[in-house]
């Protein structure tokens, strides 16, 4: 356009003229990639055939990227790019760092053992529907989450995942599901506005909405405005995202009616999404306010994972049961949060990556089990150890992996959280921690000596095979559990770095304003 | 999504005589109104978003007077089919700065004379043409959808 | 101005709520379009309400004019439009749908798939 005119430093000050590294196109590549491949499959979704033989490797590829942007965050560090050129706080920014690039992963990898799970699951009427497109977009609204640096863009990711998980959760449009479905729309749309309430509110007060700018500004603008009440507004909204005690009742009403694998990916997914934007909120821009606010989101985080390990037990279900285990993952991934130091925020990363992967496998054994057994009700369900040895050691693994049993993944986390609560003189805290790790454990341990372990009353069983689609997955997922469980140091060592790089967002900011932070 | 009932293909929408004939002339001429409002965007008010909804309007008011499926045999693309077109495109708008060696979604022009006239083609503009039929696809499918409805 | 936008944003909020409060579907989803208005207009609120002229560069001139609004929450306003627009859109459908299968709008007797009835789990084997 007419650049002609305008002096080369003028430009310089609002538009990124440096040419950009080929490996930097990884921070957009998941969104876009995702989005992408949707529109494609929704154009070709009368071709049934085409659409599994597409999905499955483009969601292939899709882990690939997300592996390659984790590579590239911890060779360079945080890596942003600017959207059309504008430099921020103006323009647009994907900014990653490596607490996003490590949820990216992992939502990744579950996506793919969801997509390959989906092709038993998820029959051909639902396929279309349009099972695989909806799978992508909300993926794709998943990713843009993790990645995304500008708040308002954070809003936009939401929405996204929302609308497609609606799409999702009705698929098949059963009676169940649709009361279900109705409860978690109109729920969760509103816990969405909250968030654009903050977001509104934080404009007015920063006239900005880059992650990186706001966290620079937060600390001088803090004696002259309210961000106690901004502060409380965010954990509203994010505790209502990711289903935190007063307001989690719309989860348990609705995960256990769409099909096994779209509640196993909710549960890996969208709560995570909820947590994640927490910590980049509370802990890494209003970290005064999070400090302040210790108190409330501990308090709630204690109510949230004691009422989920409660309402375990209480549930005959076992897809209801496994939903109120979601919810008290979430308290003890809001402990870490409320306790604020390196080690727990590392602790809750750690145990965000875990729990995507093992309550989505999780779900999965449910399926199986469901399907083998004929019912999900621990009344009917028996003799599954004598139908399919392999699917009960794999749930077994996953049982204890999910109560925070060595030697499966969800040990660590829950033992650097404990020493955490311990070092930090919260000892309620971390006895709470203990006491709901005991109750999911015998809840888990029950549902596993009725369905599994006990004997139909009929007394002789006979041997079934589980499929190609139900098997590869669950036994991928387990796999990654256990290696993670027996070999955490790598891990524990990215979360340790990541939790530095939220607390101390310097190389966050760096990233984003080379040049130092513009001052108004 | 409701469930197709045979009668539904015998009705044929508002049983007016006047609005009957206008429809047709009426959906033409917004269609092309909405083409030049997406057209002068760039520069002034208008837009892709804006003129996927006056699309969308003009196919509404087809769907009223001729009926849905009159407007599905004039589509002759599924909406949804449209919509996820437009998504891929503007998508693709913004993909195609990976080959200028510029960030994601950078403007990137180029003025051919066709015919004598210099004519500004931009990846802003075919972003925008991707807006138009986002829109213009999904409003679309949830008005025949509602107006569907309306013979239950 | 921001004064008087701001009861009325207020008055939005409580309608919103009062509406959200009730027992029936068809309440609770009006109550949810009055919210996403009532933040449409705080974010309008937000970007300060002073300045009449729009958000265009003129012919030959390089900058806004110092007059021009601010286009920030004008654009997020419409973003946040379009989505809540069509997530009431989505909603009607699917209340419909509900009402159609559940036979009530209700949302005490909507109770299909969290039966009051349902038993706890089995003592022993």
């Amino acid at each position: 356009m007419a650049a002609s005119g305008i002096p080369l430093e003028a430009l310089q000050t609002s538009f990124a003229l440096a040419p950009v590294p080929a490996v930097h196109w990884l921070v957009i590549a998941p969104p876009v990639w995702c989005m992408l491949v949707g529109a494609i499959l929704i154009m070709a979704r009368k071709r049934m055939g085409l659409q599994s033989w597409l999905a499955i490797p483009a969601l292939g590829l899709l882990a690939l990227m997300d592996a390659g942007l984790l590579v590239a965050v911890i060779r360079e560090g945080p890596i942003t790019m600017v959207m059309g050129r504008w430099l921020p706080p103006f323009g647009i920014a994907f900014t990653v760092d490596l607490t996003g690039a490590l949820f990216n992963l992992a939502a990744g990898v579950a996506a793919l053992g969801g997509g390959v799970a989906a092709l038993g699951d998820i029959d051909r009427t639902r396929r279309a529907y349009g099972f695989f497109p909806f799978l992508f977009l909300m993926v794709g609204g998943v990713s843009g989450a993790f990645l995304t640096g500008d708040l308002f863009n954070l809003y936009v990711w939401f929405e996204v995942l929302l609308i497609s998980s609606f799409g999702l959760i009705v698929l098949g449009s059963e009676r169940e599901q649709l009361d279900g479905a109705t409860k978690y729309a109109i729920l969760n749309l509103i816990g969405t506005t909250l968030f654009l309430i903050a977001v509104g509110i934080l404009y007015a007060m920063f006239g900005t909405l880059n992650m990186a700018d706001i966290a620079a500004k937060a600390p001088t603008l803090a004696p002259s405005a309210p961000m106690m009440t901004l502060g409380l507004v965010f954990v509203a909204a994010f505790s209502m995202k990711a289903a935190a005690f007063p307001v989690n009742f719309w989860l348990p009403a609705s995960y256990h009616t769409p099909r096994i694998v779209v509640a196993g990916l909710f549960a890996g997914l969208l709560t995570k999404v909820g947590v994640y934007a927490l910590i980049r909120v509370m802990v890494m821009m209003f970290p005064e306010e999070g400090n302040a606010y210790s108190m409330l989101i501990g308090a709630v985080a204690i109510a949230t994972m004691l009422t989920g390990a409660l309402g375990a037990l209480a549930q005959a279900d076992i897809r209801r049961m496994l939903g109120y285990m979601v919810i008290s993952g979430i308290g003890i991934m809001l402990t870490g949060v409320s306790l604020g130091a390196q080690t727990a925020i590392s602790g809750v990363i750690f145990y965000g990556l875990h729990s995507m992967i093992v309550m989505l496998a999780l779900y999965l054994a449910a399926g199986v089990a469901g399907r083998m057994g004929g019912s999900f009700s621990l009344h009917d369900l028996a003799g599954l150890y004598a139908k399919s040895p392999l699917l009960s050691a794999m749930t077994l693994c996953l049982f204890l992996s999910v109560s925070g049993l060595p030697p499966f993944s969800g040990f660590w986390p829950k033992a650097m959280l404990v020493k955490a609560a311990f070092d930090f003189g919260a000892w309620w805290q971390g006895t709470a921690l203990l006491v709901s790790g005991l109750l999911t454990t015998i809840a888990a341990a029950r549902a596993f000596a009725l369905g599994w372990w006990r004997m139909p009353a009929t007394g002789a069983v006979d041997p079934m095979r589980m499929q190609a689609s139900e098997w590869v997955p669950l036994l991928a997922l387990t796999l990654v559990s256990l290696a993670i469980g027996l070999y955490p140091e790598p891990l524990l060592a990215l979360t340790l770095s990541a939790a530095n790089g939220v607390l101390d967002p310097s190389a966050y900011l760096h990233s984003v304003f080379p040049a130092g932070v513009p001052t108004p | 999504m409701a469930d197709r009932s045979p009668r539904r293909g015998e009705r044929r929408g508002m049983d007016t005589l006047i609005f009957r004939t206008m429809a047709p002339y009426l959906t033409a001429l917004m269609m092309l109104f909405s083409v030049f409002v997406l057209l002068r965007g760039h520069n002034q008010p208008g837009g892709g978003f804006i003129g996927g909804l006056i699309a969308a309007s003009a196919l509404a008011i087809l769907g009223i007077a001729n009926g849905v499926s009159a407007v599905r045999r004039a589509l002759w693309f599924d909406p949804i089919a449209i919509a996820a077109a437009g998504l891929a495109m503007a998508a693709l708008a913004g993909l195609l700065s990976l080959f200028a060696d510029v960030p994601f979604m950078t403007a990137l022009w180029a003025f051919p004379h066709i015919l004598g006239t210099e004519v500004a083609l931009s990846t802003p503009l075919m972003f925008d043409i991707g807006v138009y039929l986002v829109v213009t696809g999904a409003i679309t499918t949830i008005a025949l959808a509602l107006e569907e409805r309306e013979d239950d | 101005m921001e004064g008087f936008m701001a009861i009325i944003v207020g008055i939005f909020f409580t309608v919103a709520i009062y509406l959200m409060l009730s027992q029936y579907i068809i309440r609770i989803l009006i109550g949810v379009a009055i919210l996403g208005n009532a933040v449409n207009m705080l974010i309008f609120v937000a970007g300060r309400v002073t300045r009449e002229a729009p958000p265009i560069i003129g012919k030959g001139a390089e900058t806004l004019p110092a007059t021009a609004a601010n286009p920030l929450p004008q654009a997020l306003i419409l973003t946040a439009i379009v989505i809540s627009f069509s997530f009431f859109a989505f909603l009607l459908v699917l209340a419909y749908r509900a009402y159609q299968a559940l036979k009530t709008d209700d949302t005490h007797q909507m109770r299909l798939a969290e039966p009051e009835d349902a038993p706890p789990p089995p003592l022993g084997y």
